[in-house]
């Protein structure tokens, strides 16, 4: 069976099959259906977000729903405020990111290490939930838009065509805009990789010392691909609070963070789609669990992540495509992480 | 007066509760470097153990003081044979693998005992100073974060338990060669810090309600704690719980007990920028 | 032939202490454009560490480094790459995960245009024999290759000063020769400062030696001179002077 040998084929086939499903599947499913399908969607790119900083970065972020719950509460803020919902559509990818620069900034530029850069990222997002949480009461208002604290904002307009506020978007569109989105993040994450910038990082995080002597500054690569994420997990943000109407703290805390770990590490590291394969396995499991008594999804989740953290390090999609590929292949210890990058994974991912 | 003398306590008393709760994570952190993020889970396990055991009759201090340790004590054992020990040496792997026990443990609880808080009522009273009452338990609580801090050296420093293991973390081959058997001194020391974990846990549970997400709570703060002490377990735990205890009180006392904490989050991240190795990575270099 | 007065490189006073150890004692070094120096010394004289200081890997305690005159004492460590200084490091440091070509690339790519850091990379790899290995994995050549896909990175770059820490280590006397060749083809165009161990690598190689012993510069002359000198015999060997 063909593997995916080179960097574009596996690209195209992963854009193809997104284009066909863009065009198809609703013609097969009901606007409900639609509707659970376009959360899948939306949780795909925030999985995107992280497979991309943690993968290929090699940054270690714990705390990524910090940057999804700033886009959500972004867009809910600056919608009720300003009513056609073009500039806080821009601004709940901007302010995610202005914020990743900043913490970015004092990570990078204090050239703190994994281990601490995953307290500092899992601290964020404690802040955050905190703040935000503590802000019921009709005291707290930004301009129109009351915080709601632990109750959370409901009734967030939906977005409009730009310019239009009474033209606003439809099951149909949400899920067009999302699955569109998603192919878009793919295809502009993939270019970058295979760009000279995308080189530079994958050479930083396989040996930052070599690439430093080479006369690269690394925590300027760091900064930008942390930024990235930061805005990409904000533009997730942004579509979720549109996909519910509503945005809560619980989007800032451990729990979230912890799903969005679980399902990069369930669809493996070493490609940009594995995380999407986590997510959407991960979300339909725990849905599944939602419908019974006996266990519960933190039990369920946790096993899955001692499970693959002991058995499966790779993830599913790297583990099954060397399983389908590769004969004779050097099976190599499980490192250390962040996102090592095996010898395999890089050559399965940027072949040149 | 009266004010000032009440604030001391509460600043000691937010001091000793992060030495109390920290401690089990820094023997764990100090010595294996293993960054166990289920030490949250352990601490609810601990207050649960309490609650258990005084369901069933024992006496509260006997719940506290000898249950809840020995309990997490026999679930850390049991977590570091089958899961900690195939990750030494991969501290992301084991921060993402003690994560995943954290979820684990916290649905296991949920779904033996439900997700309703319980409680037990603070023990021993108060007494006044001036118009202000202050609880008994407060300066209990400081009281055996100083035994506890004072323990902890002693064990390293003078017994051969504590030698042993000082020797083994330090260099593990040569305490191989030398008849020490590394894996066992790692599961005791692992078990040691899971008991302080279930301690705190047991010295907790009068005072929050006991549901099984508490550990959210802990894991952050001991975290914090731990890391930014630094390299040496005691000096930094006393260092670093100090540091960010007094911040964390005198910034609730100024404003609400939210900002606190957001106080003491903000000072780790200034602190870690500016002391990337801890505190005692760059004072009190080399003690204890 | 050099009538250029600023040297390439300049130590003055260099000092490093590490907590107790003083590993580099008020070194005065001095090169030229396109000159080739030899450093030796026993085991813990401060070869690798002057190295490092050169780099920016380490900070000194006290002392300048001038690069063309110009202080860079204070480095971050991506500048000596971008300033024009490259090294090859003890144990070779390269992307292991990344196949021979990007290596080398990664390296001319930074200085030059698409299309010329393809030319440079194909050129670089060429001159150093490993043209043949562009597309296997760095981790899985032998040392020697590795060796010399490190010089080639270095290269790539273009830059003035090349710094050596044992090149020729681990190799056979087919490669040893091979890579004093190498060397001096180099040294037309770039100077060079190399440290080694193999007494008779660096006879092929070199007119100038500095010896360095427990971090002091104690002798610094020819060949001959050096391998002749009492001084240098007794730290090597133990003997006394009479």
């Amino acid at each position: 069976m063909a593997r995916f040998a080179t960097s574009w084929k596996s690209a195209a086939v992963c854009i193809a099959i997104g284009v066909l499903t863009l065009i198809f599947l609703p013609t097969f499913i009901d606007d409900f259906t639609l509707i659970e399908v376009t959360i899948y969607l939306v949780m795909a790119i925030l999985a995107m977000s992280l497979g991309f900083i943690w993968g290929f970065g090699g940054i270690l972020c714990f705390g990524q729903a910090a940057f999804f719950g700033l886009g959500a509460y972004t867009y809910a803020i600056t919608v009720v405020n300003l009513g056609d919902s073009t500039l806080p559509f821009l601004l709940s990818i901007a302010v995610p990111a202005l914020f990743a620069a900043l913490l970015g900034y004092v990570i990078f530029y204090g050239r703190l290490s994994d281990v601490y850069m995953g307290v500092i990222t899992l601290t964020v997002t404690l802040i955050l939930f905190n703040l935000v949480n503590s802000t019921a009461g009709p005291a707290w208002k930004i301009g129109n838009a009351p915080l709601g604290g632990f109750n959370g904002i409901p009734a967030i307009p939906p977005l409009n065509w730009p310019g239009n506020t009474e033209q606003t978007i439809t099951p149909r569109g949400m899920f067009n805009l999302s699955l569109g989105l998603v192919i878009l993040v793919y295809a502009g994450l993939r270019a970058l990789i295979a760009s000279p910038v995308g080189h530079v990082v994958v050479a930083i995080k396989e040996n930052e010392q070599r690439a430093q002597l080479l006369g690269y500054d690394v925590r300027v690569y760091k900064l930008f691909v942390f930024t990235l994420g930061g805005g990409i997990a904000g533009l997730a943000g942004c579509l979720f609070a549109n996909w519910g109407s509503f945005t809560s703290p619980t989007i800032f805390g451990l729990a979230q963070s912890a799903q969005i770990i679980i399902w990069v590490i369930v669809g493996g590291l070493g490609t940009l789609v594995g995380p999407v394969v986590g997510c959407m396995l991960i979300q339909w499991l725990t849905s599944q669990i939602g419908t019974q008594q006996t266990f519960n999804s933190n039990l369920v989740l946790g096993a899955i992540l001692v499970l693959f953290v002991l058995l499966v390090p790779k993830g599913l999609v790297p583990s099954i495509g060397s399983l389908l590929g590769r004969i004779g292949s050097r099976r190599p210890r499980p490192q250390e992480r962040p996102g090592v990058a095996t010898h395999e994974m890089l050559a399965e991912e940027k072949q040149a | 007066m009266d004010l000032a003398a009440v604030v001391v306590i509460q600043v000691l008393y937010g001091i000793a509760s992060l030495v109390i709760v920290s401690a089990g994570l820094a023997v764990i952190f100090g010595m294996m470097k293993v960054i166990n993020l289920a030490h949250g889970e352990f601490v609810m396990l601990g207050a649960y153990a309490t609650l258990g055991a005084i369901k069933v009759g024992i006496n509260l201090w006997v719940a506290i003081f000898i249950v809840a340790p020995v309990v997490v004590g026999l679930i850390g054992v049991v977590l570091e044979r089958l899961v900690i020990r195939r990750l030494y040496g991969r501290m992301v792997d084991t921060m993402l693998a003690t994560w995943g026990l954290s979820l684990l443990l916290v649905g296991i609880v949920t779904s033996v005992f439900g997700n309703t808080t319980a409680g037990i009522s603070t023990p021993l009273g108060s007494f006044s100073i001036g118009a202000y009452s202050v609880a008994v338990y407060t300066l209990l609580i400081i009281a055996v974060a100083i035994v506890l801090g004072l323990a902890l050296r002693a064990v390293l420093l003078n017994t051969q338990l504590g030698l042993i293991a000082r020797g083994t973390m330090q260099n593990p081959a040569m305490a191989d060669a030398l008849g020490i058997s590394p894996s066992l001194v790692y599961m005791i020391t692992f078990a040691v810090g899971a008991a302080l974990s279930g301690l705190a846990g047991g010295l907790l549970a009068p005072l929050t309600g006991v549901v099984p997400t508490m550990g959210g709570a802990f894991i952050a703060k001991a975290f914090i704690t731990v890391i930014g002490g630094g390299p040496a377990i005691l000096a930094g735990l006393i260092g670093a719980s100090t540091f960010f205890g007094a911040i964390n009180q005198i910034a609730a006392f100024v404003s609400t007990p939210v900002i606190g904490e957001v106080a003491l989050l903000f000072a780790a991240i200034v602190m870690l920028r500016l002391l990337p190795q801890g505190i005692t990575g760059r004072f009190f270099k080399g003690s204890l | 032939m050099s009538s250029d007065s600023t040297p390439l490189i300049e130590t003055r006073g260099l000092n490093v202490r590490f907590g107790g150890v003083h590993a580099t004692r008020d070194v005065n070094f001095t090169l030229a454009e396109a000159e080739l120096r030899c450093v030796i010394g026993p085991n813990g004289a401060g070869k690798s560490t002057f190295f490092k200081l050169l780099t920016g890997q380490v900070k000194p305690t006290s002392g300048h480094i001038l690069f063309r005159g110009k202080d860079i004492s204070r480095m971050q460590p991506h500048d000596p790459g971008r300033l024009g200084i490259g090294i090859k490091t003890q144990v070779p440091s390269l992307f292991n995960g990344l196949s021979v070509w990007e290596n080398v690339w990664l390296s001319a790519q930074r200085v030059n245009s698409p299309q010329r850091a393809k030319h440079v990379t194909h050129m670089t790899l060429e001159r150093v024999g490993m043209l043949a290995e562009s597309a296997a994995l760095t981790g899985t050549l032998a040392h020697g290759q590795r060796q010399w896909v490190e010089l080639a990175v270095v290269l790539a770059a273009d830059p003035p000063l090349i710094l050596l820490d044992e090149p020729a280590a681990g190799m056979s006397d087919a490669e040893v020769a091979r890579t004093a060749e190498l060397i001096l083809e180099i040294n037309r165009q770039h100077a060079l400062v190399v440290v080694e161990h193999d007494m008779s690598f660096i006879r092929m190689i070199a007119k100038k030696v500095t010896v360095l012993h427990q971090g002091q510069v104690i002798r610094e002359d020819t060949p001959d001179k050096i391998m002749g000198d009492p001084l240098v015999q007794q730290i090597y060997l133990g003997k006394k002077p009479h």
